[in-house]
């Protein structure tokens, strides 16, 4: 049984649902007919119904994300737990986060990139279901390198929620792109949108799949898995809406950058310590 | 849950992990490719019903059959390939306005809609004479057909006439939104750096218009063979001279929109320039090496005034490699979108399936079944001008 579907998510759809239920009204209201007073008087287009989860209230927060890349270590913990807490299919090829790895060998101008996935690291690990870095640069003349954890950024402006034609992929009132999987069609749209690569398919149930901040957690007040596991704290989870929360210092007390900021998605998720070839 | 995806993407360089599961397969080649073709010979219907141009007559009422056998088949390859088609009414009725793709039911529904309504005014004269020819169940399925609308006065056939140019004034814009916004679903998306161009939208229909051509080119020489009735030169020379003048400008749009691509050479083009040396090889010598050899050919033929056998030859050339060229445009920016890395550090490769929901013996089959059902609906109501000696109307 995948975890997926058991995720207590608010469901956007009922919300597209009411507001399309709405719009018929409103037309029927011209014509001048009784319809649009049995419909149920809905919340403004904006407001969508606070869903229904014990002791949280989304209009009270608004997440970020914080990535130290200076501290990571290449563990890849977080990718074991994410994968293991949400259910994330267990091969190369699907990922709610990974990792990447940066390396400048001595005269190079670019850097040489790989993830957990890249076939030689698999070799390292054993399986496609273990994550580990390999060797490959024990003897190069290495002159820099560093890791960068990469996952959903929970954009301001998600091209995901922008081309998803049912609205299945949704922005929630505290700052997360969800999916609702009871909703999702499965045509890949969004996946062909972000410009993160941050989404993947869930071929078994024909939907797709990314990232959630470990929204089921997170409304309980615990830490995203990823975070709980990171040995290093490179990986800041918190609540902008309280200055003294560790992701509002992190931002206050650091220069922050995002990633691709030219898409105009304006992330959520902000970056420490990574350098011009990082995209 | 484990999983180990079969036909997972190779790649060079560095992709995102996810990449490695291309999204769009093969399917979604043909998708903007059947919708390309419909545009296109709807187009040319209209060049006779709307702008009089009567060497177009012979074909135009053929040409909506045609439009309509494949409008009908639009939405298979996009149903194939979606994880949960049951579902597919979602995006009918929650659409989500701000996206491209929930438009498609209704922008493909309107147009179909107005399709059937210009062909019944087209076919309605006939119609009415044959649920009087026919008896029996024929002769009833006939008399359903004419909408219990049975008078063939001069006058009423003028009303029809009227409607269907009326039909064909809409139909324009319709074919051309239609097409403009596949090129839209596709030139809209910034995350994809060989998609997202302004230039999408138009490409898209003019490639669709000249590739619509080539199809009614060569159903209607294949249809004549069969009739064994001489294809008619003068319908011939003015497909060949609108195909020219389309196929002109596709190809200068295209080649301008190379050619600033690479005096920019904004960041990213030296892997841009390995996509097209490398995954994309074959479909960019098929797309150029067509449009190009079919550009010459029929400029041959229009200066050279080609008459009869050598005319219908050098068509039905033209026609064949006008679709396979569009075919391999069609690749070659869906796939070729698709290997080219969002990282811009690394380029995939797809290899399609060949069975499986998605894989190449769905789209042959797809591919089939508009051909199949044109043939049906000819044999049902011919479009062809003169049947037994007695003028039709158009
Ligand atoms: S990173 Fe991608 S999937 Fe996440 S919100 Fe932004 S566009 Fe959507
Ligand atoms: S695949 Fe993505 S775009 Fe398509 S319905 Fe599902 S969430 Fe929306």
């Amino acid at each position: 049984m995948d975890r997926l579907d058991k995720e207590k998510m608010p469901k956007a759809a009922n919300a597209l649902r009411r507001n399309f239920l709405r719009t018929v009204g409103i037309g029927a209201a011209c014509a001048g007919t009784w319809v649009s007073k049995t419909l149920p008087a809905a919340s403004s287009p904006q407001e969508a119904p606070i869903p229904n989860i014990p002791g949280y209230d989304w209009r009270k927060h608004k997440w970020a994300f914080g990535v130290d890349a200076t501290r990571c270590i290449g563990c890849l913990r977080c990718v074991e737990a994410c994968k293991a807490e949400n259910g994330v299919t267990r091969d190369a090829h699907h990922f709610r986060t990974w990792v990447e790895r940066y390396v400048y060998l001595k005269g190079d101008d670019h850097a040489h990139v790989d993830s957990q996935s890249e076939p030689g690291n698999i070799a390292a690990s054993g399986s496609e279901q273990a994550f580990r870095f390999d060797n490959r640069y024990q003897d190069a003349p290495v002159e820099k390198a560093f890791f960068v954890p990469k996952l959903c950024n929970h954009c301001t402006h998600p091209a995901c929620v922008q081309v998803c034609p049912t609205g299945a992929t949704y922005q929630t009132r505290d700052g997360v792109v969800l999916i609702d999987h009871s909703y999702c069609i499965g045509c890949q749209y969004c996946v062909q949108a972000c410009p993160y690569g941050a989404r993947e398919f869930n071929h078994t149930m024909g939907v797709t799949d990314k990232c959630t901040w470990c929204y089921h957690r997170i409304t309980k007040g615990l830490q995203p898995a990823c975070v709980e596991v990171c040995p290093v704290e490179a990986r800041v989870f918190g609540d902008r809406n309280d200055p003294e929360s560790p992701i509002s210092q992190f931002i206050k007390n650091n220069r922050v950058s995002v990633l691709k900021p030219h898409t105009g998605n304006a992330p959520n998720v902000f970056y420490v310590g990574i350098d011009k070839e990082v995209s | 849950m484990i999983g180990t995806l079969a036909n997972a993407a190779p790649y060079v360089g560095y992709v995102y992990p996810n990449e490695t599961d291309i999204p769009w397969s093969v399917l979604i080649v043909i998708y903007p490719y059947i919708t390309g073709l419909v545009a296109g010979a709807f187009i040319v219907s209209s060049l006779y019903h709307v702008f009089g141009m009567n060497q177009f007559k012979p074909v135009a009422r053929f040409a909506l059959l045609t439009a309509v056998s494949f409008m009908f088949f639009v939405p298979m390859p996009l149903l194939f390939h979606l994880g949960n088609p049951q579902r597919a009414f979602n995006a009918v009725l929650t659409p989500h306005w701000t996206s491209a793709m929930s438009a498609f039911s209704y922008v493909a529904g309107f147009y179909v809609c107005l399709l059937l309504l210009e062909i019944w005014f087209a076919f309605r004269a006939d119609i009415v004479a044959l649920s009087k020819a026919k008896s029996g169940l024929q002769g009833r399925i006939y008399r359903l057909l004419s909408l219990g609308s049975d008078d063939v006065s001069p006058a009423s056939l003028a009303i029809d006439h009227r409607f269907a140019t009326a039909l064909a004034i809409i139909g324009i814009p319709a074919a051309g939104g239609l097409h403009g916004y596949v090129g839209f679903l596709f030139g809209s998306v910034k995350a994809r750096e060989w998609w997202s161009s302004d230039l999408m939208p138009i490409i898209f229909l003019l490639s669709a218009i000249v590739s619509g051509i080539g199809l009614l080119v060569v159903l209607y020489v294949a249809y004549s063979k069969k009739r064994k009735v001489p294809a008619s030169e003068q319908a011939l020379m003015g497909l060949a001279k609108t195909l020219w003048a389309f196929l002109l400008v596709v190809l200068l749009i295209e080649g301008l929109e190379l050619l600033e691509m690479f005096y920019k050479r904004l960041e990213g083009i030296d892997t841009v320039e390995r996509l097209i040396e490398g995954p994309i090889r074959y479909g960019m010598v098929l797309q150029w090496g067509c449009s190009i050899g079919v550009l010459g050919l029929l400029t041959v033929l229009i200066v050279s005034k080609a008459r009869g056998r050598t005319l219908v030859a050098g068509m039905t050339v033209s026609g064949i490699a006008m679709m396979i060229g569009v075919v391999a445009m069609r690749w070659n920016v869906v796939i070729g979108g698709q290997e080219l890395s969002k990282t811009s550090k690394g380029l995939l490769i797809y290899y399609p399936e060949i069975l499986g929901h998605e894989g190449l013996l769905a789209v042959a089959f797809i591919f089939l079944c508009p051909f199949v059902v044109l043939w049906l609906i000819t044999r049902f109501l011919s479009p062809w001008e003169v049947e037994a000696g007695k003028e039709v109307s158009p």
